[in-house]
């Protein structure tokens, strides 16, 4: 516990248990405030979002065997995403472990791919140090969740506590500077560039690098696109800002990656739905790519100029050295790169038709200018995270939370959740859809328990919309098993949690609901109904080069 | 990942680990999660009681070794990653071998044995168990002169290295 408080810890996710009794009653005597979830999972994806809202460490507690294989799902999310949680499970007596015993699992041999490390403490003189490690592991170079399994006996023996100031780990040292023989590289690749391109991605998020980027893009005056994890990395009301790149990106983005001569990426890890169809990417460019993971450089595109460093610190060192350099002529030298892009973005805008029936599209740009691109907002996965992406503007960091990496349905809430409770003063809102939110509905009792007002706009086609979606253009509109027309009344659902319920189901509806969502201080659902068969475009069939885009 | 069998070569590489519960896990789950080939692999304490060295043989084009030390070097327990691609070094792996030594073969076997400074560690009534050293390509000719006698049992520890020091 003491070791919790000296790592900032205010908050921890957790649901109870015999292997955690002990925990449970300690805690109970500190200040550190625990919120009860309704599942482990919604547990770490709480946390997730708590992470990546505060840019701390989240922090969960769930019990042994079932309480352990729940946090799975949200470690691995987390996992792909680089986000810093420590997950402390509970574990049988040291004496039973092997036998099977009630409620008994080896969560460390199961979540060892799926965590940057993990541990079973054997000693309680162990203990503190590894809850320290832990922290400083999953905050440290390129985040992630750390797991510790903490058998029953071993926290129900006390110990003498002695505070450890620093943590050294002779295996793990994080590269954070860059190598300065690189970087003057950089530069004159810049210099010779005629039409350059900054990616970035959430690893400028984490690493806390958008003013850098922002000034980086701006001194060298080169557009910047983004993966779904960079997005609010970059203010959208830039003009040199392209929108996301990728399955579901921009046509200017992925226009100008292919066009491109020179790809600067940074903090990204160049994704499948990044890439499309791997060796027709950016062909004619130079890439730089600066990353702190040396595996994320040369893994899936070659790169030219790798430079293993923080995006923070690198960036300020490159934008030193061009302060250096004589940049007279660059708007000149842009004017031609730069227009081509407008023109992009004027012939083949992002777009859709509003008629009588309300459009996914139309509510995610009403809750846009309703909270005036000023909210959190938080995703669960499929057609609603990329209307979300495209048509949410934002123009700050950690204010975009989505289970990018591994896709994982009933992510939004409950990491709303935790973003909530991580900013109390901010709207907090789910942009859902009818399939993912029943994934983890049981949230909203942790919401009204807790009196979290965070925001849930449904968007109700009554399908599994993205799969829908692929069957409508793949296979040939068979919509194999993704009709959901029986789902619940959400207004009654939320009702019978003890939050409020509201519904849309024509254009001139929304802003309201969404009005009347954002004047009350308690959990809401909005339920609106939209065109059942709504297509996210632009759209790259999975494996084809991203310029070849199905525009609706 | 592009697995190009093609230019799949062998590589030998060196791990210094941990020597705790399991490192090998991390190790072999990374192999296997990842679609990485190992051919071999050997793990032994080092000098240091704390410290466990892990040689392992792999396969693979230059662009997955590339790939397979970086994930290496990006475990906790993983203290350093050597490559032995392109430097020179000693790489010795023991097999025993139970052969059947037939009256008429024994002496075959006998100078075989002594060809290859292989020994005998058993005798039975029908089979000799021998033990050899050596590299990957000695332990194979000499099980292919063995074969035609009658091979009952082969165990072979996998390859173990070290660099050369300069000379």
């Amino acid at each position: 516990m003491k070791v919790l408080q000296e790592e900032g810890v205010d908050t921890i996710f957790g649901f109870p248990g015999g292997a955690v009794l002990d925990i449970y009653d300690a805690l109970v005597k500190t200040d550190i405030k625990h919120i009860l979830v309704r599942h482990e999972q919604g547990a770490v994806h709480a946390a997730d979002g708590y992470a990546r809202a505060s840019a701390k460490v989240g922090v969960c507690i769930v019990t042994s065997g079932p309480g352990a294989t729940n946090t799975v799902t949200g470690l691995a999310s987390a996992y792909m995403d680089s986000i810093p949680i420590v997950v402390l499970t509970g574990q049988v007596n040291t004496s039973l472990i092997g036998n099977d015993a009630f409620q008994e699992v080896d969560i460390v041999g199961i979540t060892r791919p799926c965590t940057k490390h993990n541990y079973l403490v054997k000693r309680v003189e162990d203990l503190a140090r590894i809850i320290k490690e832990a922290f400083f592991i999953a905050r440290s170079g390129r985040p992630g969740p750390v797991l510790v399994d903490l058998p029953k006996d071993l926290i129900q023996t006390t110990t003498e506590y002695k505070s450890i100031k620093d943590v050294h780990l002779r295996s793990y040292n994080p590269t954070y500077q860059p190598s300065m023989k690189q970087l003057p590289r950089v530069v004159s690749l810049i210099k010779k560039a005629r039409k350059p391109l900054i990616f970035a991605g959430g690893g400028v998020i984490l690493s806390g690098a958008s003013r850098e980027l922002k000034q980086f893009a701006n001194k060298i005056q080169t557009p910047v696109t983004a993966s779904l994890m960079g997005l609010g990395c970059f203010p959208a009301s830039d003009p040199l800002w392209l929108g996301m790149i990728g399955m579901h990106g921009t046509y200017r983005a992925n226009m100008s990656s292919a066009e491109c001569d020179l790809m600067i990426a940074i903090g990204v890890r160049f994704d499948d739905r990044v890439t499309g169809k791997i060796d027709t990417f950016a062909p004619n460019a130079k890439i730089v790519h600066i990353d702190i993971d040396p595996t994320s450089i040369s893994k899936n595109v070659p790169v030219d100029t790798p430079i293993v460093g923080d995006c923070k610190i690198t960036l300020k060192k490159l934008i030193e050295l061009l302060a250096a350099e004589d940049w007279k002529d660059l708007k000149k030298i842009r004017k031609p790169w730069l227009d081509q892009i407008v023109e992009w973005k004027s012939t083949r805008p992002l777009a859709y038709e509003q008629k009588d029936i309300i459009k996914p599209q139309f509510v995610v740009e009403k809750i846009f200018e309703i909270t005036k691109g000023e909210a959190i907002i938080t995703t669960e996965v499929g057609q609603n995270q990329m209307w979300a992406a495209q048509y949410y503007h934002f123009d700050r960091p950690n204010s975009f939370i989505t289970s990018g990496g591994l896709g994982c349905m009933g992510f939004g809430l409950p990491a709303a959740i935790g973003a909530q409770v991580a900013c109390p003063d901010r709207t907090v809102v789910d942009i859902a859809g009818d399939g993912s939110i029943q994934m983890n509905i049981q949230e909203m009792a942790t919401a009204v328990q807790f009196g979290l007002p965070v925001k849930i706009a449904i968007l109700n086609n009554r399908y599994l919309g993205m799969v829908r979606q692929w069957q409508e253009l793949f296979y040939q509109r068979c919509y194999a098993c993704t009709d959901m027309a029986d789902a619940p009344d959400f207004v009654k659902l939320a009702e019978a949690f003890g939050a409020v319920g509201l519904r849309a189901t024509r254009p001139d509806e929304v802003a309201r609901v969404i009005k009347k969502a954002l004047s009350v201080n308690k959990p809401v659902i909005m339920d609106f109904h939209v065109e059942r068969e709504e297509g996210v475009y632009p759209m790259v069939p999975a494996g084809a080069p991203i310029t070849e885009m199905l525009l609706v | 990942m592009v697995n190009n069998i093609t230019n799949a070569t062998k590589h030998t590489l060196s791990l210094l680990v941990d020597n705790e519960p399991g490192v090998l896990a991390r190790i072999s789950g990374l192999f296997s999660g990842r679609g990485f080939n190992i051919e071999s692999l050997c793990v032994a304490e080092t000098m240091e009681p704390n410290v466990s060295r892990i040689t392992l043989v792999t396969k693979g084009d230059m662009h997955i070794l590339e790939q397979i030390k970086k994930q290496l070097n990006k475990v906790i327990n993983v203290i350093k990653v050597l490559d032995f691609s392109g430097i020179p070094f000693v790489q010795r792996e023991l097999a025993m071998i139970k052969v059947h030594a037939k009256p008429e073969n024994r002496a075959e076997i006998l100078r075989m044995v002594d060809i290859f400074r292989s020994r005998v560690v058993d005798v039975g009534a029908e089979y000799y168990t021998v033990e050899l050293t050596g590299d990957e390509d000695k332990i194979a000719a000499f099980l292919e002169l063995l074969r035609p006698m009658g091979i009952k049992e082969v165990t072979r520890t996998g390859a173990i290295a070290l660099a050369r020091e300069k000379k």
